[in-house]
């Protein structure tokens, strides 16, 4: 299947190739109307992505309107409970808009506007892509619509709210699972007709080549930020990594600047809902097979005829079938674990860190945090263990008073 | 010679267009496939597309859409779909059938495997929306291998130098996209066509087939004078949707009116 079947002697900081594949995985599967768009996004951002003028306003927005460079912070009170490995946590919560997904939208709003495009489109799950989107649209004067499904709206209605007062028009997709796919659909549909004027800002490592790689470079400062907070503060690499797997930006960020220290040992956690052997979650590396869906090869979670199926999670950011396709690369190279966590466990691991330490993590990163917990026990109080903590609580609140049965 | 080819040629020299129809394999319900792709070829179509469905048309407009779910519910496949157009060559083998659809449920067979099928059941083409070139060239090895025509799409945003490799792969027909966007876009713009289908001309004698929002007799007419041939798919999907409660019989014959309608717009 693959010809690459090693860890070793792969520099990591060399894929995807030119045609965007990261061995089997990745290209560009998409109807020919887009391809002239994808050339010329990939023109762009190769042209801009080594301009100092263009990095000197990316570095600049990252740290004055974003707030970086997010914090490293040890757990101290949380390691000392679980009573293993020194846990630190990369403080993507405490960005502005309150997720790591702003790192990607400043820098594709950058690319935007340098391309000359007045509109931009976003698909979004759980809303904090569509928010990040809808917030550097406004910000710089561009025309923004957002596509998410009617399931999705209904279950992230504060987000929907603040999409619109952010000026955004958040449109209703109604078709196939009313989830996050079928908005990235939408997206495509809405993009393919108005390809001429509109640059449509993809939320993940997904979509057709040369998305997967750029997201990955704009959401790569979380991890170069960590390498360096971790050297400061521990004097040594992390021992590793943990971060939740939805699309894959947040997990993908962290990693990427680390993959070539063979040391470090990285596992991504995806959404394994009532548990990966019910079959309802949201797992596809853990569960699924390798196929072709919007835009890129990559594992999926499909039936026998090749449909893409239904996918489940208590938390929206991670309810879908697909994955970034460097991950399902990395996963068959073996250079990174990808395990599952279900509803419940990350449900118990938000309410202890916001108990423990005061800090009240997203839903998509509370699975993050639940497998850290699980592996950080087996671990000596020497090794260090990095989670990202790749978005804030407030937007699952109302999901936490339904679970609790409380109504505000 | 494939059926396809041989089709074109014989339109060609009777001086008419193509007449291609798109409609979803299974819509509304499976049993109604067979018998309108028998009507429609009796109310004059050249050419069937028979349409897989998929969880996930990336290309489809609402109405296609719709008709691609309506054949999920009854969970047709491209197994289903192969073993349709088997049935169809027991009663017509000059009609050339073209699959068209997404690439997931031939990956999900298995290149090769699918490539047997579908040759087997007498299947002339293979159009797959979301592999362009330069991702098809394995699936485009196996297609050669069993003489099925690869059918690629050019898009009024494809450059010359992709045209010219384009057309050097494709074999069969040249499907243009008429426009930019999905099927059933209601914003044909004749001029366009125009002026890229005589550019797409210079540079290959692959009959040139033009479909996304062609409506109705007039408009077939209207691209395919600068063609070879108009594809209809929405409107015939549309009336499937309408009709989804009728009876077999009240479906076929509304599918083959419309068809009736377009040949004699396509021919006058
Ligand atoms: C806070 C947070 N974390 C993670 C994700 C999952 O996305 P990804 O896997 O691309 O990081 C989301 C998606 O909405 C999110 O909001």
């Amino acid at each position: 299947m693959n010809d690459l079947t090693s860890a070793e002697n792969i520099d990591y900081s060399c894929f995807p190739d030119e045609r965007g594949h990261f061995g089997i995985y990745g290209g560009r599967f998409v109807s020919e109307t887009l391809i002239s768009a994808l050339d010329e996004l990939a023109a762009i951002y190769g042209r801009l992505k080594d301009d100092p003028k263009f990095q000197e306003e990316f570095d600049k927005d990252m740290a004055h309107y974003v707030g970086r460079p997010s914090p490293l912070y040890h757990a101290e009170r949380w390691s000392r409970e679980v009573g293993g490995a020194q846990i630190y946590l990369k403080r993507e919560d405490l960005n502005h808009t309150g997720a790591h997904k702003v790192n990607n939208t400043i820098g594709q709003a950058l690319l935007a506007k340098y391309s000359g495009k007045k509109r931009v489109i976003a698909e979004t799950g759980a809303g904090q892509h569509g928010v990040a989107s809808a917030t550097v649209a406004t910000r710089l004067g561009l025309e923004c619509e957002v596509f998410m499904g009617e399931e999705d709206i209904r279950r992230q209605s504060l987000n929907v709210y603040r999409m619109k007062l952010l000026g955004a028009k958040v449109t209703s997709v109604t078709s196939g699972t009313k989830t996050l796919k079928d908005a990235m659909n939408e997206a495509m549909r809405d993009w393919v007709t108005n390809v001429d004027d509109t640059f449509y800002i993809i939320g993940t490592v997904a979509g057709p080549h040369p998305y997967p790689e750029l997201v990955r470079d704009f959401q790569s400062i979380i991890g170069r930020e960590a390498r360096k907070q971790c050297l400061d503060q521990t004097g040594k690499l992390p021992d590793v990594l943990v971060a939740c797997v939805g699309g894959g930006s947040n997990a993908i960020g962290l990693f990427h600047p680390f993959l070539n220290d063979e040391t470090v040992k990285m596992v991504g956690v995806e959404a394994g809902g009532d548990g990966v052997e019910t079959g309802r979650h949201a797992a596809p590396l853990n569960d699924g097979i390798p196929g072709v869906l919007h835009g890129g090869r990559t594992y999926l979670m499909e039936d026998e005829n090749g449909q893409i199926i239904d996918t489940h999670s208590v938390s929206a950011g991670l309810d879908y079938p697909g994955v970034g396709p460097e991950h399902s690369w990395l996963k068959d190279l073996g250079r990174v674990d990808y395990v599952a966590v279900t509803d419940e466990e990350a449900l118990s691991a938000f309410r202890e860190l916001t108990l423990v330490e005061g800090i009240m993590p997203a839903l998509e990163s509370s699975h993050a945090l639940a497998y850290a917990k699980k592996i950080a026990k087996d671990m000596s109080p020497d090794k260090t263990l990095v989670v990202n903590l790749s978005g804030r609580g407030d937007k699952d609140i109302l999901t936490m008073a339904d679970i609790d049965g409380i109504t505000v | 010679m494939n059926r396809i080819t041989q089709r074109m040629n014989a339109l060609n020299e009777a001086g008419r267009k193509a007449f291609v129809a798109y409609i979803v394999s299974g819509d509304p319900r499976p049993s109604v496939t067979l018998e309108t792709m028998n009507e429609l070829v009796d109310k004059g179509v050249d050419i069937i597309e028979l349409g897989i469905p998929f969880s996930d048309p990336m290309a489809e407009g609402k109405v296609i859409q719709s008709g691609h779910e309506r054949a999920l519910e009854h969970n047709v496949s491209l197994t289903s779909s192969i073993e349709v157009v088997k049935q169809f060559r027991e009663r017509d083998n000059e009609t050339p059938v073209v699959l068209m659809g997404y690439a997931n449920p031939i990956e999900r067979k298995g290149y090769q495997i699918f490539a047997d099928m579908a040759a087997d059941a007498g299947v002339d083409g293979v159009l797959t929306v979301d592999l362009p070139p330069e991702e098809a060239v394995d699936l485009n090895a196996e297609l050669k291998r069993v003489g099925l025509e690869n059918i690629f799409l050019l898009a009024p945003t494809t450059t010359p130098s992709r045209i010219r490799d384009i057309v050097s792969l494709a074999s069969g027909f040249i499907y243009y996209v008429s426009l930019k966007g999905v099927t059933g876009a209601g914003h044909l713009d004749l001029g366009s066509v125009k002026s890229k289908l005589s550019e797409i001309r210079k540079m290959t004698e692959l009959p040139l087939c033009v479909g996304f929002g062609i409506k109705d007799g007039a408009s077939a007419k209207a691209v395919s004078e600068h063609g070879d041939g108009a594809v209809v798919g929405s409107v015939f999907v549309d009336r499937m949707g309408e009709l989804a409660n009728a009876s077999d019989a009240e479906i076929v014959s509304a599918v083959g009116q419309l068809a009736a309608n377009i040949r004699l717009g396509l021919d006058s």
